[in-house]
C-alpha cells in the first residue's frame, strides 16, 4: 500500500487525517474461502454494472433530449449520428439488465448462505431498497426512448399503481405528471431517472457498502463451525480484490459481445392516437409480478383483482425485507430447512410466472 | 432553572424543527401533484366526411383529452366509442375479419356495442353518438 500512494505522501496524509481504517482495511481484511466463496463475488459485480450505468447515463445526456417531440428523435441521432452513440445506448440497456439480473442473483444468494442474519440485517434491508430503487430505474428508462412499447407498458404500469386502495388514484397522477401518459410523463420520469433516483442510489449504496466493509463477509455456519486451523482466508487487498476486477473484466466482455451483437431495438415512436400494438410486455423483472396479477380473477373477496394483487406484493415485498428480523416461535418453522424451502419456493415461483409470461 | 432552560430550548427545537419539516414536505408533495390539465370538456366532435371513410376500417380521434375509435363496419354502419380499453388504459383496435374491438395489450375483446366480451376488461366501453349532416360525421355524448 504505501509503496502504491508513495510512502512520503502516505505518512503526510495519515499524520493528517488518521488513515487507520483504510489501512486496517488494506491490511487486515479477509475473505473466507469454501465451496460457497463465488457468490461473495455477485455484489461486485452489480457494483461494476452500476458504474457503467452511470458513465454511460452521463454521456447519453450530452445528446438525449427528453419532451415528447425530442426524446425518439434524439435517440435516433445518438444510434445514427453519434459516433459510437450505438455502443454507448446498446451498454447502458444491457448493463441495466445485467446489473438488475446480478442484483437478484446476489440478493439470493445472501438468502441462502443465510448471511442476512444478526448481525448482519440492516444490510440485507439496505440491499432490499437497492433492489427496487433499481427497478425503478429500469422502469422510468423504459420510458425515455418514447416508443410504443414502452408509452403502452407505462400505461399499464402506471394504471396498476392505481389499484392500491385509497391513495391510488393520487400516487397515479403524481407518477404520470397528470391524468395521462404524455410529455409530462416523460418530464417527470427523465428527472426520476437522471436525478432523483440517482441520488437515493448513490446513498444507500455508501451505507450498504459501509456497513459490509465494517462487518467483513459473513461466514456460512458449516465454515463458523471448522476448527481454526481448517479455516481457509484469503486477503481481501489484493488477493481478492484482483479476483474481483479479473470477473469485472469478464463481464466487461460479455457485456460487450452482447452490445456488439444484440443491438437494442428503438422501435416506433410513440402516438397518443395510435391502437396498442400486440407484444406489450414489461421489462423481464417485472413479468412475474405482471403474469400473477393477469391470472388473478377480476374479483377476489370483497376486492378487485388487480387492487388484491397490489396488495399482495407489497405485503410479499415488505416481509421479504424484514425476514431478517422475524423470529418464529413455533419449532418447524424456525429449522434452518424450512428457510430454505421457502427461498427455493420463492424463487421457483419467480421463474415459472415469469416463464408463463413469455410463453403467452 | 438550568434544567427548565434547558427545556425550554428543547421544546423551542423540536417544534421549530417540525415545522421546518411541514414547511419543507407540503408544498415539494404539493408542487409534485400537477395542475388540472386545462382543456376543456368537450361533448360533440367533427371527424370528417363519409365519403372518405373506408368500409370496414377505423380511426382513433381526440375527443377532448380521451381517444376515441371511429369505426365503419363493411356494411357502412358506424360506431363511436371511447377508446381506452376499460383493463389498464391501453387503447383498442378494429378488427374488420371478426368485427369486433380488440385491446392487443392482453387480448381483451369487446362487441361493437362495447360490451366486454372476453379477456381481462372488466367493464364496457362507453359509446357515443355517431349523426351524419351532410356527408359531415358527428360524434357526441348521448
Ligand atoms: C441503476 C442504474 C440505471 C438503470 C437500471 C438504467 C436503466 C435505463 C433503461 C432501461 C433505459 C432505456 C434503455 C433504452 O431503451 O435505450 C435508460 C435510458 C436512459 N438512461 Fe438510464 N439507467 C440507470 C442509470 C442512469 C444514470 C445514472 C443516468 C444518468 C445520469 C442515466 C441516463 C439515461 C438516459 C439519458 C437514457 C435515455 C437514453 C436511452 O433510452 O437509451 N441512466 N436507462
Ligand atoms: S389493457 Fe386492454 S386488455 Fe389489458
Amino acid at each position: 500500500m504505501k509503496n502504491m500512494l508513495g510512502p512520503k505522501f502516505f505518512l503526510w496524509l495519515d499524520g493528517r487525517y488518521n488513515l487507520e481504517p483504510i489501512k486496517n482495511l488494506i491490511l487486515h481484511k479477509k475473505v473466507p474461502v469454501h465451496k460457497h466463496t463465488l457468490w461473495y463475488y455477485m455484489g461486485g459485480v452489480t457494483l461494476f454494472l452500476f458504474f457503467i450505468q452511470l458513465a454511460t447515463g452521463i454521456l447519453l445526456l450530452m445528446y438525449y433530449q427528453p419532451g415528447e417531440n425530442n426524446a425518439y428523435e434524439s435517440l435516433k441521432f445518438i444510434l445514427i449520428k453519434v459516433k459510437f452513440g450505438w455502443l454507448i445506448r446498446n451498454l447502458h440497456a444491457w448493463s441495466a439488465n445485467l446489473m438488475i439480473f446480478f442484483a437478484f442473483v446476489h440478493m439470493f444468494s445472501v438468502f441462502f448462505t443465510r448471511a442476512y442474519k444478526n448481525p448482519r440485517e440492516l444490510t440485507w434491508v439496505s440491499g432490499f431498497i437497492l433492489l427496487v430503487l433499481g427497478m425503478a430505474f429500469g422502469f422510468s428508462g423504459y420510458l425515455l426512448p418514447w416508443n410504443e412499447l414502452a408509452f403502452f407498458a407505462t400505461k399499464v404500469g402506471t394504471d396498476i399503481a392505481g389499484a392500491v386502495p385509497f391513495v391510488g388514484e393520487e400516487l397515479k397522477i403524481i407518477l404520470r405528471g397528470g391524468e395521462d401518459v404524455t410529455g409530462a410523463t416523460l418530464s417527470r420520469f427523465f428527472g426520476f431517472h437522471v436525478a432523483i433516483l440517482p441520488a437515493i442510489f448513490t446513498i444507500f449504496l455508501i451505507i450498504h457498502l459501509l456497513m459490509v466493509q465494517r462487518q467483513g463477509m459473513s461466514e456460512p455456519e458449516f465454515f463458523k463451525n471448522l476448527p481454526e486451523g481448517k479455516k481457509k482466508y484469503i486477503s481481501f487487498v489484493p488477493d481478492f480484490a484482483m479476483r474481483d476486477f479479473f470477473l469485472w473484466l469478464l463481464v466487461f466482455y460479455l457485456l460487450l459481445f452482447l452490445t456488439v451483437f444484440y443491438q437494442w431495438e428503438l422501435g416506433l415512436k410513440a402516438n397518443s392516437l395510435a391502437s396498442a400494438p400486440a407484444g406489450i410486455k414489461p421489462e423481464w423483472y417485472f413479468m412475474f409480478m405482471f403474469q400473477s396479477l393477469k391470472i388473478l380473477p377480476p374479483h377476489i373477496l370483497f376486492l378487485e383483482g388487480e387492487t388484491f394483487g397490489v396488495l399482495f406484493f407489497s405485503a410479499a415485498g415488505l416481509f421479504w425485507m424484514i425476514i431478517p428480523f422475524i423470529k418464529f416461535k413455533n419449532k418447524l418453522l424456525s429449522k434452518q430447512s424450512f428457510m430454505r424451502y421457502f427461498g427455493i419456493l420463492v424463487v421457483l415461483f419467480i421463474i415459472i410466472m415469469t416463464v408463463i409470461g413469455y410463453l403467452e | 432553572m438550568g434544567i427548565n432552560r434547558r427545556y425550554f430550548f428543547k421544546t423551542l427545537l423540536n417544534i421549530g424543527g417540525l415545522g421546518a419539516v411541514g414547511a419543507v414536505s407540503y408544498p415539494v408533495i404539493e408542487f409534485m401533484d400537477p395542475p388540472k390539465s386545462g382543456e376543456p370538456n368537450v361533448s360533440s366532435i367533427k371527424a370528417g366526411k363519409t365519403s372518405e371513410f373506408e368500409y370496414g376500417s377505423a380511426r382513433i380521434l381526440k375527443f377532448g383529452r380521451k381517444p376515441v375509435i371511429l369505426i365503419r363496419e363493411k356494411s357502412g354502419e358506424f360506431h363511436a366509442l371511447f377508446a381506452t380499453c376499460t383493463h389498464l388504459d391501453c387503447i383498442v383496435q378494429y378488427r374488420n375479419d371478426t368485427n369486433q374491438i380488440l385491446c392487443a395489450c392482453h387480448n381483451g375483446v369487446f362487441d361493437l356495442k362495447g360490451r366486454n366480451v372476453s379477456g381481462p376488461p372488466p367493464k364496457p366501453l362507453t359509446e357515443l353518438a355517431v349523426n351524419i349532416l351532410n356527408d359531415e360525421i358527428i360524434i357526441s355524448t348521448s
